[in-house]
């Protein structure tokens, strides 16, 4: 009886599923498979798929550079997350809040506000600049063209960050190192404390507890952070539009440039996408195989 | 007897402004099965977190081997324990939970090339193995290694938990009521099977436990508990047999408490009449409890009684009848062999050595009455009812 009613109040959650998750995957499947011919007619083929070869290195560099950022969200955000857990409350949600400020500011602004930062006459240069930072370098690139005969140039005046992939990683860490940070707070903050004890008690030092049982015990949490990052970083296209410059375009941007760009061919883009879909998919198995002994990971 | 091996020297623990442990003086001889006993909240875990070292006391000092150890943390102490909650590590199966301190902790070896000194070993991995088998099989859980700790029963984890913490070989061990979650049948087989181990292996064990029959058969000696202080420290007999105060008596086996009055030395008096007894030493006419137990109570014809009064109920409880008899509006039970029906007049004679009596103390006129024995008497004494929740509060 309850139960059956129950039911009932996922109703609007399998619709909403059923209608924006399921039907445009049923779409994009279809336009992947098909090609409109020069009638207006559309061809069943596989066409589509065998283009995509020439965009290999689009391919590879949008994973690689998800990957990297990825692995820095780990570096940066595990350390943050385990410090963070051990806090006492009321700091804890001070910094919890800090940590989610950002993303409350629209995820365009955020980008384009590191644009200004990257510029060439941008703050970081300025900053630089006003440091003395590049006499430094000018300097020394002349005594190093002095001693060894180089060609270094001596008159650099700011850094190029934009349009370079570090500043795409760096876009991809700066927006999604929240979504690494939080599903480890919030896996390390509920491990049982008389577990520790425990692990003390058996004689573990601190360095033992942690690398015997609190960080199997928070894999978890890294598992659904890196699920967090890495499928959101490999098909941005706003990051790397803004700060990629135009020449490391990715995924994100391939597709894009299908639908809504001069390269219009929503069927090719459909087969980008779903190939894109795939490959993550995959990705996401192993990897939850992977953490399988060690407890089931959130997949979001 | 052998050497005292860990102290409690005036152990004071206070959490915000409530006062958990009140000035604990406690020592532990080597090899002893000491048991701490009381009812839920008075402290007990909060004792065996101060030895384990995961507690500080507010004040207060803990040694062990005569050296002070309150600022050693837990990892460094000679101890292990088996928590009142398992915690075991969900991550691991259950050889590799039992197999943890044995992986963790090197093992002195004297050094080939130079015999006087030593090294520090990992625990070779067949010894390991043959151990973490032994201690699951102490346990009654030989072949259950390979399961997740998540598929066993909360018995079965509690034994995990035991076995995690023997087969390390501590030299005391500190148990946090390791038989809680067992069945009555497990439970008498897991006691023998401790009390062994203890004797054999030639471990100090500190037994926490609220059951007090566990308590008198396992035990060396008992320390009851109340209110975050000592009641009393002894052996099982010297508990049963010459309880301090009205808690004790209650706390330990059911017990008649009577307000009485000490005449002289072995004669006490109550309900106006004068009593032989066994004890001595108070002033003349001193007011005082005197327990009985309700074992130690014959029925006899009316004619022949001490004392007289009317059975009220009676319960058959297997070896004996519980039988609940009204002496003047206080109400005694009576263990006994021999049924009398409900409504019957009775006598009552209790040997000398089946007084027990005690000086007055702030627990005098709380326990030992059993008006409340039955619902069927709850109506009656509703106020006597409030008034014992409200102590216990
Ligand atoms: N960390 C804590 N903070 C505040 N109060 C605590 C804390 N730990 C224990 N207490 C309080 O200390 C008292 C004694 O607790 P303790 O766990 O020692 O009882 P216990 O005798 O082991 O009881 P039980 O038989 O139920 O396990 C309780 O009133 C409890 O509420
Ligand atoms: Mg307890």
């Amino acid at each position: 009886m309850k139960s059956r009613r129950l039911v009932w109040l996922s109703a609007p959650y399998v619709l909403w599923m059923a209608l924006f998750v399921v039907a445009p995957l049923i779409v994009v499947a279809a336009y992947a498979f098909t090609v409109e011919l020069a009638d207006g007619s559309w061809q069943v083929t596989l066409q589509n798929f065998a283009g995509m070869a020439g965009y290999a290195g689009v391919f590879a560099r949008s994973f690689l550079l998800a990957a990297i950022a990825t692995v820095i969200c780990i570096l940066i955000g595990y350390p943050a997350a385990y410090l963070l857990a051990r806090t006492p409350p009321g700091f804890r949600r001070i910094a919890n809040m800090l940590i989610m400020l950002p993303m409350w500011m629209n995820f365009l602004l955020r980008t384009y506000s590191w644009m200004f930062l990257l510029e060439r006459n941008g703050f970081i240069n300025n900053i630089l600049g006003s440091l003395g930072f590049f006499n430094l370098v000018n300097a020394l690139n002349g005594a190093l063209n002095g001693a060894f005969s180089l060609a270094l140039p001596t008159d650099v005046a700011y850094f190029e960050f934009l349009g370079s992939q570090g500043a795409v990683v760096l876009g991809m860490v700066y927006n999604f190192l929240p979504f690494m940070i939080l599903p480890i707070f919030s896996v390390i903050e509920k491990i049982d404390p008389r577990v520790i004890e425990a692990a003390q008690d058996l004689g573990a030092n601190s360095r033992q507890v942690f690398r015997k049982v609190i960080f199997p015990l928070s894999l978890p949490g890294v598992l659904s952070g890196v699920t967090m990052v890495f499928i959101p970083s490999v098909s941005t296209f706003v990051i790397s539009r803004l700060l990629g410059g135009g020449t490391n375009i990715l995924l994100g941007d391939l597709i894009e440039m299908q639908f809504l760009g001069n390269a219009y061919n929503p069927h090719l883009g459909s087969a980008i996408s779903l190939v894109m879909m795939v490959i993550v998919l995959v990705c996401m198995g192993i990897m939850n195989r992977f953490g399988e002994g060690e407890g089931e990971a959130v997949l979001l | 007897m052998s050497k005292e091996l860990i102290r409690l020297s005036d152990c004071f623990m206070k959490f915000d402004d409530d006062v958990i442990l009140d000035h604990i003086n406690l020592y532990i001889n080597d090899k002893e099965f000491l048991t701490l006993l009381g009812p839920s909240g008075c402290g007990k875990t909060t004792t065996l977190r101060i030895i384990g070292g995961f507690q500080k006391p507010t004040s207060g000092d803990v040694f062990f081997d005569g050296v002070r150890i309150n600022d050693v943390p837990p990892h460094k102490r000679k101890v292990n324990t088996v928590f009142q909650k398992y915690a075991l590590f969900s991550h691991m199966n259950i050889f590799e939970n039992v197999a943890f301190g044995l992986r963790i902790n090197k093992v002195p070896v004297p050094d080939p090339s130079d015999p006087k000194r030593t090294r520090y070993v990992k625990v070779p991995e067949e010894e390991i193995k043959r151990r973490v088998d032994e201690a699951l099989a102490l346990v009654n859980l030989s072949g259950y290694g390979r399961r997740s700790v998540n598929s066993l029963s909360g018995g079965q984890q509690q034994r995990v938990a035991i076995a995690r913490a023997i087969v390390n070989r501590p030299q005391v061990l500190l148990l946090d009521e390791p038989l809680g979650a067992l069945d009555l049948k497990l439970r008498k087989d897991m006691q023998i099977e401790l009390k062994r181990i203890q004797q054999q292996v030639g471990i100090t064990f500190i037994y926490v436990t609220h059951d007090q029959e566990e308590a008198l058969t396992m035990s060396d000696t008992v320390v009851v508990m109340n209110e975050g202080k000592i009641q009393q420290i002894g052996t099982p007999e010297d508990i049963y047999n010459e309880p301090k105060n009205a808690f004790v008596a209650d706390f330990i086996g059911e017990s008649n408490i009577i307000d009485g009055v000490m005449h002289e030395d072995r004669v006490v008096g109550m309900y106006g009449k004068k009593f032989p007894c066994l004890d001595g030493g108070f002033a003349p006419n001193e007011p005082v409890d005197v327990v009985i137990r309700p074992e130690d109570i014959d029925i006899v014809p009316e004619e022949q009684g001490q004392l007289t009064g009317t059975v009220t109920e009676v319960t058959f409880k297997g070896m004996h009848y519980d039988i609940i008899v009204d002496f003047r509006g206080f109400k005694w039970l009576i263990q006994t062999t021999d049924f009398s029906p409900v409504g019957a007049r009775i006598g009552v004679k209790i040997d000398p050595d089946g007084f027990h009596i005690m000086k007055k103390s702030a627990y005098s006129g709380m326990f030992g009455d059993y008006s409340s024995y039955s619902s069927e008497y709850d109506e009656l004494n509703e106020d006597r009812l409030e008034a014992e929740d409200g102590d216990e509060e």
